[in-house]
């Protein structure tokens, strides 16, 4: 059923304030990457305000959704989306990313933070994590009863061991498993078609036994509606490219892979000085990239 | 401490031979009938690596991954974080070596309860060769936190082993070997993760082992009892480290010999140095794997060429209290 306007509305706006916020946090660390995690914003929103099967407030319930994150270098988004969405991270917390004693790592810690699901950062190993528990869900007869969503970089597609999971995945039919990949086509040493071409990655998937779909990652109608239908596929594993644009939302960080991994202030200076950048992103995202006067 | 050994088991041509991985794999089919959410994994090892006991009785719990061991490590450890108690079964080399670096982030970073049972460890593989005779296991499983590493001496105590792993917490790694060893404990030994077992008492040298080894520092105490008094430690579990009873025994004889089929950089022989340089320091001498890669060979001539039999360590254990020996006369100390 596609999503009412009003509601896509709402969460346009959750997720623009989920990139302000992003930005802040960010800025503050001092470390950190801006391109992915700006790029992923809006899939975040559908996921935590629309799709996911969770409950903040019973984080570990057991029959929730597990949504595993295996480019565990875009988790800022992930803590803003969970503050946003009730968990027990405060919007003071936000501003402790990446410093000592914090929970809130610069890579998820399962330890600190279990309802991340798992510890990740080195790529290329979400899947096959996804893929265990799907099998753990399958062998218990609860297929049915929750879904596990792995949410992948495109550049870990270079991995070897994302091949040796789509391969099991596949062999076991664990059509309780939908993979997502950020296809932004960038990845820290430049565009991911010179680092190591990754097309035809629609036919690799397909070719491994996967139910493949593709969607645009900022529109929110179009991801609720490819989520939403990806969980009724049955007998295959089910992967969606979701094309994204790296940077999203800030003028001067799209599309450029020297955005990849650095928080602003500490970005290339072709367009803004680096003192101004956290400032110059926050306003293009206040006022709409100027379509607007005054944002929140 | 009464350890029930088998019968005759000093009588060299009566002791039985078997094979610790059968012991391994027959001691997952058992455990497997009383725990529900035991899973085993497979890389296309199940035959020789002997996770076919468990997955003939429970196929819907036997997960076969095929030639893949990073996909391995990363399902095992999406079971475990759903709750399931993940017993991972390959050779040494790729078991723990190819997928070092997924154990390290999906196992012991975030404290996944999962076992690791190998095959095919040291030189004990045999004609395979270097490529297979996995002698750096101990070391790189021993340096992430929170890892229990046990070394069986035979058979029976790897079928203990895997069955005592499901209680403990965290990740587990259990060392196997292919070849056949001499089985001289029996279903009687009391068998405790963690705790060394002084199999036989003596003053003038501590000799310590793990799998194989063990047996032959028990025959050489034997054969050596009028020259020379040889307590025997059979240090099962290498981390965490049994501490107080190797403490004990350092401080009684004052020398301590280790003996592993194992590199002795970062094997079992080092790990007893750090802890006794640090706390009560003796003279030592570390045997074992030299530092080198062997070659394709019969287990009986790679452990008489690379001293790991009986009359090399025999050899090696003599030569040390000598030279020691010696220099405590010359000292201040004596």
């Amino acid at each position: 059923m596609p999503l009412h306007y009003e509601k896509v509305k709402v969460l346009e706006k959750k997720a623009n304030q989920i990139r302000q916020d992003l930005i802040k946090m960010l800025e503050e660390a001092g470390a950190g990457h801006s391109a992915g995690p700006l790029g992923m914003a809006d899939i975040f929103t559908a996921f935590y305000f629309h799709v996911l099967k969770h409950d903040p407030k019973n984080p570990m319930w057991p029959e929730r959704d597990r949504l595993i994150l295996s480019n565990g270098h875009i988790v800022p988004i992930r803590y803003v989306t969970l503050h946003h969405a009730g968990y027990d991270i405060t919007k003071k917390e936000l501003m402790t990313l990446r410093k000592i004693d914090s929970r809130i790592e610069g890579h998820p810690s399962y330890k600190l933070i279990p309802y991340l699901e798992t510890s990740s950062g080195p790529l290329g190993e979400g899947l096959s994590q996804a893929a265990g528990m799907a099998l753990s869900a399958k062998m218990d007869g609860k297929e049915h009863d929750w879904h596990i969503w792995c949410l992948m970089s495109d550049g870990e597609q270079e991995e070897g061991m994302t091949w040796e999971a789509a391969m099991l995945a596949s062999k076991y039919r664990l059509s309780n498993l939908t993979g997502i990949i950020d296809r932004n086509n960038i990845q820290i040493d430049g565009f991911t078609e010179d680092v190591m071409p990754l097309e035809p990655l629609r036919d690799k998937y397909e070719s491994f036994g996967w139910h493949v779909m593709e969607m645009n990652g900022h529109d929110m109608t179009e991801i609720v509606s490819t989520l939403e239908e990806a969980k009724a596929i049955q007998e295959k594993p089910v992967l969606i490219i979701a094309n994204t644009i790296p940077g999203k939302g800030v003028d001067f960080m799209e599309y450029d892979y020297h955005w990849h991994g650095v928080p602003p202030g500490g970005g290339p200076e072709d367009d803004v000085k680096k003192k101004e950048q956290a400032k110059e992103a926050l306003k293009q995202l206040r006022t709409l990239g100027g379509k607007i006067e005054h944002g929140e | 401490m009464k350890y029930y050994l088998a019968d005759n088991y000093l009588d060299e041509k009566k002791v039985e031979w078997k094979k610790m991985r059968d012991g391994a794999g027959i001691g997952m089919a058992e455990l497997g009938e009383k725990k529900k959410d035991m899973v085993v994994l497979g890389a296309d090892t199940a035959g020789s690596a002997r996770a076919k006991y468990f997955a003939k009785k429970f196929p819907e719990r036997f997960v076969q991954v095929g030639v893949a061991e990073q996909n391995l490590t990363g399902v095992a450890a999406g079971l475990a974080y759903e709750g399931k108690v993940p017993y991972v079964v390959t050779y040494a080399a790729f078991l723990v070596g190819r997928a070092w670096e997924p154990i390290r982030t999906t196992m012991a970073y975030p404290e996944n309860h999962a076992v690791y049972v190998s095959s095919h460890a040291g030189l004990a593989t045999g004609s395979d060769g270097p490529t297979h005779q996995m002698t750096e296991d101990i070391s790189i499983m021993s340096c992430l936190p929170g890892f229990t590493v046990i070394a069986p001496a035979d058979y029976q105590q790897a079928r203990d082993a895997v069955k005592a792993a499901y209680d403990l917490k965290g990740p587990v790694y259990i060392r196997n070997v292919r070849e056949a060893t001499p089985a001289f404990t029996t279903e009687s030994t009391p068998y405790e993760v963690g705790k060394a077992q002084v199999l036989r008492e003596g003053k003038d040298v501590t000799a310590i082992g793990h799998g194989f080894m063990v047996y032959w520092l028990l025959l050489i105490a034997e054969e050596l009892k009028d020259e020379l008094s040889i307590e025997v430690i059979n240090l099962h579990t290498i981390k965490p480290l049994d501490k107080e009873t190797i403490l004990k025994s350092a401080k009684k004889t004052g020398h301590v010999f280790t003996a592993e089929d194992h590199n002795i950089v970062g094997g079992m022989g080092s790990m007893v140095a750090d802890m006794l340089a640090q706390n009560y320091p003796v003279p030592m001498k570390l045997h074992g794997v030299m530092d080198e890669f062997a070659e394709s060979g019969s287990f009986k001539d790679l452990a008489k060429k690379y001293k790991l039999d009986k009359e090399g360590t025999k050899k090696e254990l003599k030569k040390f209290m000598k030279e020691w020996r010696k220099y405590v006369s010359l000292s201040v100390r004596n």
